[in-house]
């Protein structure tokens, strides 16, 4: 379904330093460098997968994500997204795909979400019955309702994103780019969003490529995930992997009956939070089984689960490692 | 992009374009006023003609004149360079671009579909032009009415295609706005829009006639208020569409390589 090879994304960008005396300067000569957006990754997603991307602001995510909707031009490398070459945007590729952009919109501002799922339509050619019946099972999953008669700039945020991700459906296109869905949302919306997005994929068997920094997102969406850093591919594999591999110490949350001493905890393990009723500790996996059950036979226990460390630890943890690397490489 | 499916689309585009257009009142109100300029001209040139006439222009050919004008310009004007001036710089054009539709040819159709409205504010005028010039104030040869009709059509495609590629400069320039300020200047005085072209010296209007400018307005209103006899006219309008070929072809050449730029560098 897509394959990458060898992509490189370049941008040359204008360099100037502050100052007044700078900026008169550059009028007259101006200073570029070269910005290695994408530097050189490869991967292969296949048929209805759901994939995550993931990687801190500047990783080069949304410029992956944007080469392979045709937006822009590779520097070099091979692109191939269901048999087409997406730089060439032929109207048999744009009707297959589509990239909702969570900081952009394709609604008409100034008319109901109704007019932009009319002109979709046209514009994509899609018979009025299959229209109808997408529009209906839209409306029903998104509980749209009322929303889609009302101006746009009258909806609220997550308002809108339902309807954006309604118009971007209208078509049913078999590959979905999401860039950063659910953000700005609150935790009811994203959950609808995220609820709805898994539900489509099931449905309609669409391959979805997902970005965000939303790491509920990631862990509901994607089975599979990229992780860029400053255009590198720094893993590609399960999520459950590499939760394992940068993190393979698990957290033992105990809850109390009564209150219990920092000092009486310490025994046990790391301890990463303690609260009145309630203590964190980071233990390794195989000492999991012994320290819950010094924990149950000594504290006063009334509640105990054992869980992943959250994912946001995880991708701080593997960012920081990748940049001591690169630190490391170029002292050396 | 094919044509076939933009053409199947075209109908959509331009009722949605249509629907945007009478979405709100006020704006609408504020858009008529701001296209009174020939009034404040017809009022400022009769003035000026009180005493004597100006060529052959005495008041009742002034009035003739900008009533004819204002109608011209509300059936021409098109506001695509700001549209796409805006996209550019906020990164939509690339919602547009993901579009099975050229947006080049959305943007016509945005343009077109204010054309109803603006024939609504334009018929009732056209009435009371009428009435006040009377019928010797246009002209009376069907032949220069059908040449006018063939002149609208050709002064809104240029027009729409200089808008064009005046917004593809967006691609290279922080905005392409001040780009159309600086052609605003020329055409406000060149094309007809604020005095009538033959009123202009003999040498400056050499220069104007080699331009493309008095084809927006000018010769449509001229048309119309039977200041051309036909063999003239069929000249300027062959003129007028050698402008507008040449002006598709800019566009269709800045639309290219600002692409190319807007591929390279994204929205």
């Amino acid at each position: 379904m897509i394959r990458v090879r060898g992509l490189h994304k370049h941008y040359k960008v204008h360099e100037r330093p502050p100052g007044l005396a700078a900026a008169l300067r550059s009028v007259f000569r101006r200073r570029y460098k070269t910005i290695a957006a994408v530097d050189g990754i490869d991967f292969d997603i296949a048929d209805g997968e759901r994939v995550g991307f993931l990687g801190p602001n500047g990783a080069g995510k949304t410029t992956t994500l944007k080469v392979l909707a045709g937006l822009l031009h590779p520097t070099s490398g091979e692109v191939s997204v269901d048999g087409h070459e997406p730089r060439r945007r032929q109207d048999a590729f744009l009707k297959r795909i589509m990239l909702v952009l969570g900081q952009k919109q394709q609604l008409l501002w100034d008319l109901p979400p109704s007019e932009t799922f009319e002109l979709n339509r046209a514009v994509y050619d899609v018979p009025r019955v299959q229209y109808k019946e997408t529009l209906d099972e839209l409306t029903q999953l998104l509980q749209l309702g009322e929303l889609v008669g009302k101006p746009t700039r009258t909806l609220s945020l997550g308002e809108r994103m339902k309807c954006e991700l309604a118009a971007a459906l209208i078509h049913r296109p078999k590959v979905l780019f999401l860039d950063e869905p659910t953000i700005g949302l609150d935790v009811s919306m994203q959950a609808t969003v995220r609820d709805f997005v898994a539900r489509y994929n099931e449905r309609s068997g669409a391959t979805l490529i997902l970005t965000s920094h939303n790491m509920d997102d990631v862990a509901r969406l994607c089975p599979r995930v990229i992780v860029i850093d400053r255009g590198k591919l720094v893993y590609d594999g399960t999520l459950a992997e590499l939760v394992t591999r940068i993190r393979p110490d698990k957290r033992v949350v105990l809850r109390f009956s009564r209150s219990v001493d920092a000092a009486d905890l310490a025994a046990l393990g790391k301890v990463v939070r303690h609260d009145a009723g309630e203590s964190v500790l980071q233990v390794s996996k195989e000492a999991v089984n012994a320290v819950v059950s010094r924990a149950l036979a000594h504290l006063p226990v009334s509640d105990l689960t054992v869980e992943n460390p959250p994912l946001e630890e995880v991708m701080s943890e593997l960012f920081a490692r990748s940049q001591a690397r690169r630190v490391a490489e170029a002292a050396s | 992009m094919s044509l076939r499916n933009t053409a199947r689309a075209f109908p959509t585009l331009l009722r949605v374009g249509f629907a945007e257009a009478v979405a709100y009142r006020a704006e609408m109100l504020v858009w008529v006023l701001a296209t009174t300029m020939p009034l404040v001209m017809l009022a400022l040139w009769s003035t000026v003609a009180r005493d004597a006439p100006v060529g052959r222009y005495g008041q009742p050919q002034f009035v003739a004149y900008f009533l004819s004008t204002f109608i011209v310009r509300q059936l021409t004007g098109s506001w695509a360079f700001w549209e796409m001036n805006q996209d550019v710089k906020s990164g939509a054009l690339g919602m547009r671009l993901l579009r099975p539709v050229h947006p080049l040819l959305a943007y016509a159709a945005e343009s077109l579909a204010a054309m109803p409205m603006r024939v609504v504010v334009s018929l009732p005028l056209a009435a009371v032009a009428l009435g006040v010039i009377g019928a010797g104030g246009v002209t009376h040869d069907p032949v220069l009415w059908v040449l006018w009709a063939v002149s609208l059509a050709g002064a809104w495609l240029l027009t729409l295609f200089i808008g064009l590629a005046v917004g593809c400069a967006a691609f290279f320039f922080e905005s392409s706005l001040k780009v159309m300020d600086l052609w605003l200047v020329f055409f406000f005085v060149f094309s007809g829009y604020l005095l009538p072209v033959e009123i202009l010296p003999g040498g400056l209007r050499a220069v104007v006639d080699a331009l493309p400018f008095r084809f927006q307005i000018g010769l449509p209103v001229e048309l119309m208020t039977g200041a051309l006899g036909r063999g003239e006219a069929l000249g300027m309008l062959a003129r007028q569409w050698a402008w507008v070929a040449v002006s598709l072809g800019s566009t269709a050449l800045m639309w290219r390589r600002g692409l190319r730029r807007f591929e390279a560098y994204g929205g």
